[in-house]
């Protein structure tokens, strides 16, 4: 295995795509011509062999590691990706894009509508997993990628993992599906509704076209994300951070925030609802409610997954409640019962959900073994599921 | 070549789709893909064992034995292999079972504890047997089910399942002529080879 070096990539700069041909969606309606943001770190090999793409989480982007001229903080998964790290940049050519519909530079709502001259606003269309995916192919034809070595991504990223398995089978060689779930639970639908109506009851959210309006749903979205991140941390966790520590040592007797806890939340909140777009929110979390690849398949996760050709691994956390363990098991059992090449490990982790951006040892090293060039795979790989 | 290994290869039907229970580093399931071809999966509840699994290029299912097998389907296995964990489950008999649900063959490995050094140390001694094989004080160890062949046997008996095979061997994983003449006297290790 190798040497945990803590090198980062360096500066790293995003680049556009725009795309000219319209992209159908699940939804039956299509987006004429967009734009795609993302970067690479690494370089891709002579053979083209060595791309692996990241697919972001709710609030993610194309940002994932490096860091931006002038910024102090680097990319969301910096701790993972990088030179000698768990995702090797000395041995991948990594690609990493904002998904459509997002607010970090993609075509999304705050985009100019062709059709209208304003901006899409509530009118962008609501994205599906599989339409993310169609747009990441495209974005691959444009590198000239013929496939990827692996495609990785955690949470609402796992699931245009398994999305590209299914969809595209032929260009995925390994599957890295980390605290994941093979579709949402009602608890899950009910906590991203709740975030939703949080927003979209803000007085300023004004049906989602604040812009025009020269205002946003600051207080909605505030919620939504105060919501959101408890669900992304374990209890043990939050009592660890915080505890009952009180921010100025008494009691107010107030409804001001008395508990570190509180203010910690509505800080997150703040600083969350000053950089991303609450029709982009919206959306995203439509995307992770409706997302269901057995809809296709008679509801029956083993036929769907039968479609799949990569070589597996999936990973969740201990303490992480939003997509527990359990809901990993089921991928798991999928791929069992359709018989494709699978490795499964939870990690013991405190963090919760968010442990997955953490580089705890266990989880480096298992995806580094999992990713590792390939030495004695082809003779230990299921027959029948090589396709070098 | 590692003796444990060639025994059980022996065993291992060519080109089979092999679950291996308590796989540890993976060791044996890579010897036999290597030998056998054999395709399928290690399961084992250490995490570092499941990174070393997967290092080696296996499928490696992190899963508690205990846990039992109910996450398979039926018939979905050529054979099962649990090589001395049996003796660590809470529940041997259900587990057995379960192998024979998931696929017609399963080869079973323990240490007997009808080893005529166990039988003295208790029987002289009087205190609970230990040993190079069986290194744990009787409040510590993981050894929480131990049987003897016979034991053994009549479990598989009472559970319908055949014994098409059985290696009694020392802990070296030879056979001496003792261990032919009194397997369950000389023997330190058996080898089922079971069939449904």
């Amino acid at each position: 295995m190798s040497s945990k070096q803590t090198d980062s990539i360096g500066i790293v700069s995003p680049q556009i795509q725009h795309f000219d041909e319209p992209l159908p969606l699940r939804s039956g309606r299509s987006i004429s011509q967009y734009d795609i943001v993302y970067e690479t770190y690494g370089t891709l090999n002579k053979e083209r062999s060595n791309a692996l793409l990241i697919c972001h989480a709710l609030s993610g982007h194309h940002h994932a590691a490096g860091f931006h001229e002038g910024d102090s903080k680097p990319g969301w998964w910096n701790e993972c990706i990088g030179p000698g790290k768990a995702i090797d940049t000395n041995i991948y050519y990594v690609v990493s894009l904002n998904n459509l519909g997002g607010c970090h530079g993609s075509t999304g709502p705050t985009s100019i509508n062709p059709e209208t001259g304003n901006t899409y606003g509530p009118d962008f269309p609501i994205m599906a997993v599989r339409d993310w995916v169609k747009s990441q192919y495209r974005l691959m034809q444009t590198l000239n990628i013929p496939y990827w070595a692996a495609v990785v991504g955690g949470s609402l990223g796992g699931m245009q993992v398994i999305r590209w398995s299914i969809d595209y089978p032929d260009l995925v060689k390994k599957a890295v599906v980390i605290a994941s779930a093979p579709k949402l639970t009602a608890q899950n639908i009910g906590f991203n509704e709740v975030a939703r109506q949080a927003i979209s009851t803000d007085p300023e959210f004004h049906e989602g076209r604040y812009a025009q309006k020269g205002t946003y749903p600051k207080q909605g979205l505030m919620l939504a994300r105060m919501l959101g991140h408890i669900t992304y941390l374990s209890d043990d966790s939050m009592r660890e951070k915080f505890g009952r520590e009180l921010k100025t040592g008494k009691l107010s007797f107030d409804f001001d925030a008395n508990f570190q806890v509180e203010s910690y939340l509505r800080y997150q909140g703040e600083q969350f609802s000053s950089r991303f777009d609450a029709n982009s929110y919206m959306l995203m979390t439509k995307a992770l409610d409706y997302f269901d690849p057995t809809v296709d398949h008679d509801g029956d996760l083993v036929k769907c997954l039968s479609l799949a050709t990569a070589k597996f691994l999936v990973v969740s956390f201990s303490t992480d409640w939003r997509f527990p363990p359990s809901r990993s098991e089921e991928i798991v059992q999928g791929l069992l019962g359709a018989r494709k090449n699978v490795s499964y490990l939870e990690i013991e982790a405190p963090q919760g959900h968010d442990a997955f951006l953490f580089p705890i040892e266990d989880y480096v090293n298992l995806l580094t073994a999992f990713l590792q060039p390939e030495k004695k795979e082809n003779s230990l790989e299921l027959r029948g599921n090589s396709h070098a | 070549m590692r003796k444990d290994q060639e025994l059980l290869g022996g065993l291992v039907p060519a080109n089979s789709h092999v679950l291996d229970l308590g796989c540890g580093d993976g060791e044996l399931f890579e010897f036999l893909t290597k030998q056998k071809n054999i395709t399928g999966y290690g399961v084992e509840i250490d995490p570092k064992k499941v990174v070393k699994s997967v290092d080696r290029g296996i499928n490696c299912i992190q899963k508690d034995l205990n846990d039992g097998l109910g996450y398979l389907s039926a018939d979905s296995f050529d054979l099962v292999i649990m090589a001395q964990s049996l003796q660590q489950l809470k529940h041997p008999e259900k587990m057995i079972e379960e192998m024979m649900r998931i696929s017609k063959q399963a080869i079973v490995t323990f240490p007997n504890f009808g080893h005529w050094t166990t039988r003295f140390y208790l029987g002289l001694r009087g205190k609970m047997p230990m040993s190079e094989a069986l290194p744990h004080k009787w409040y510590d160890t993981p050894n929480i089910h131990l049987c003897t062949f016979i034991d053994f046997e009549a479990l598989c008996l009472s559970l319908n399942i055949k014994v098409k095979k059985r290696l009694v061997v020392n802990r070296n994983y030879e056979s001496t002529w003792q261990l032919k003449l009194w397997p369950n006297f000389f023997g330190e290790i058996a080898i089922y080879h079971l069939e449904r």
